[in-house]
């Protein structure tokens, strides 16, 4: 259905005629779309259009649920993640995943972020203590919490602990990080803050992001996909689709004109 | 604009359910100040004759016989070890059994099963528990004894926890789950480490108000434990315990046995207020 765009980006993941199943609810109907490495893309469209499920496909999260069922291919470096042998643990360890809600972990802030990094490495304690302040940094919430690591994580404000969040993602240095709706919870402020981290982070990673936000897919992303009822309807530069969406659904959504 | 019709009509319909707001607000603090005035009612008896009857030889000295001095050290005894016992033997199978039916296959058949097994356990007289135990411990084991106690008490205790442990899983949001998996972490390491952390208030007031349940429990340890007029730490011997002394004396004819009786009440009715206070300020300073 969707053009691919030719773009010299080396490809992070491929999505070859991906079927999403919710019982018998058909919720992705043939899904291509190649999503290039070290940038932002985008998926924004109207509610139920399956965005959200696109991306619970790419780290197999919709495994929990037996009812739900994915065919096809979702390529991540060339191995179809959907039938690869690899445990679950380690695919999520590579792509990591930010929810719409803050979800601090019932512990310290330290243990928030060390908890993850435990699962996968062992390090000594001046090590971990690093790489906590690593990932603090990276997430911008360092200078705000450094005096309080010890702190319950829920202790933070909503924006704080969803920076809190990215900031366990990042710790465990995964490859793709993906991102549901991740400021829709947060006040203007936060949502400038984790933006402009979104935009710092394509540095070393591949993100994915899922938006209600027009403006923020305009600012932060490099792509951009337009989905609607399951179906994948136009993917482009972010600037194309925005100034020159090749279809007319496209440009009513992005100009509010339905949606 | 509203018509000064319409302005009647409706002043007349405010007023009308401020009426009916008054008197439903009334029969609601009625009904507060019946169970409470019951409630105090009790309190005060309790304490007013419990206090009368104890002393410090009520905590050291054993139960004595009719009309002699004593104490209740021995009940106090047998009641602190079959509880604790019977809450170290219910409570790891309640939370285990809590967390399967939570956790793994919540829409199972086995769960489904479990779940009705068990809101009959949780309804079953305590009674027919004392009584079930008698047929398959006490009897074949010619004997009562303090073990038989604690497994009737502990079969009170498993179906408390379990209904209580999986109520508060089902309250962790679905979203701590999904973002402790999103990290690549084991199930057994989200159970643990995420769900049953983030339940544990809750899970442990569970347990509170399950040992204040079997402190006051008489009939299960009745055919089990038996009483003793003695001390005795032994397991296998029949053992007394604060309840069935309770019984025993305020029954008897004997004013010294009132008396202690009275002080058993009193001893259980604060142990019983404390677990139930120590439940209120846990879940509270988790909110």
């Amino acid at each position: 259905m969707s053009a691919l765009p030719t773009t010299a980006e080396k490809t992070k993941i491929a999505v070859k005629d991906l079927n999403f199943f919710y019982g018998k609810f058909h919720a992705l109907k043939g899904i291509n779309l190649e999503i290039p490495e070290n940038k932002v893309t985008a998926f924004i469209g109207p509610s139920g259009c399956g965005k959200s499920t696109l991306l619970r496909v790419f780290n197999r999260m919709f495994e929990l649920y037996p009812e739900q069922r994915a065919e096809g291919q979702v390529l991540l470096d060339g191995d179809n993640l959907l039938t690869s042998k690899e445990d679950v643990a380690l695919l999520r360890a590579k792509v990591g995943m930010v929810f719409q809600k803050p979800t601090p972990f019932p512990m310290s802030i330290f243990d928030n972020i060390a908890f993850g990094v435990k699962l996968f490495e062992k390090l000594n304690a001046t090590d971990m203590e690093e790489r906590v302040e690593w990932a603090l940094r990276k997430s911008a919430l360092w200078t705000e919490v450094k005096d309080k690591l010890h702190q319950s994580g829920s202790s933070l404000s909503g924006g704080q602990q969803q920076r809190l969040c990215i900031a366990r993602g990042i710790a465990i240095k995964p490859e793709v990080l993906l991102l549901d709706e991740p400021c829709s919870a947060l006040d203007p402020i936060s949502t400038a803050k984790v933006e402009e981290l979104i935009v710092e982070l394509k540095e070393d990673y591949t993100v994915v992001i899922v938006t209600h936000n027009m403006q923020q897919a305009a600012r932060c992303s490099d792509y951009t996909a337009y989905m609607y009822l399951g179906d994948l309807m136009e993917f482009g530069s972010t600037e194309q689709m925005f100034f020159k969406p090749r279809r007319k659904e496209t440009e009513d959504y992005i100009t509010g004109r339905f949606g | 604009m509203m018509s000064a019709e319409q302005h009647s009509a409706r002043a007349a319909m405010f007023a009308r359910r401020k009426r009916v707001n008054t008197v439903a607000t009334s029969l609601a603090l009625a009904a507060m100040a019946f169970g409470l005035f019951w409630l105090a009612w009790i309190l005060w008896e309790t304490i007013h004759l419990g206090l009368g009857g104890l002393s410090l030889a009520t905590v050291s000295q054993m139960t004595p016989g009719p009309n002699e001095d004593g104490g209740l050290a021995n009940a106090i005894y047998g009641s602190v070890v079959m509880v604790l016992l019977a809450t170290f033997v219910g409570t790891p199978v309640g939370v285990m059994a809590g967390i399967y039916l939570a956790e793994f296959e919540p829409k199972g058949w086995l769960a489904g099963v479990t779940r009705f097994v068990n809101d009959i356990l949780l309804s079953a007289p305590s009674i027919v528990i004392g009584l079930f135990v008698y047929s398959v411990v006490v009897h074949p084991m010619h004997g009562f004894s303090a073990l038989a106690g604690v497994l009737a008490l502990a079969l009170i205790v498993i179906p408390v926890v379990i209904r209580t442990t999986e109520n508060m899983l089902q309250l962790v949001p679905a979203g701590l789950r999904e973002a402790a998996y999103a990290l690549g972490t084991p199930k057994w390491k989200v159970i643990l480490s995420i769900t049953l952390k983030a339940a544990r208030t809750g899970v442990i007031t569970g347990i509170l108000l399950a040992v204040a349940r079997i402190s006051g429990e008489t009939a299960p340890l009745l055919f089990t434990a038996l009483s003793n007029q003695f001390w005795t730490s032994s397991l296998t011997q029949p053992m007394a315990s604060l309840p069935v002394t309770i019984f025993k004396f305020a029954m008897s004819p004997y004013e010294n046995w009132q008396k202690l009786a009275w002080a058993g009440v009193f001893l259980i009715t604060l142990a019983v207020l404390t677990l139930n206070i120590l439940a209120r300020v846990l879940t509270r300073s988790k909110s």
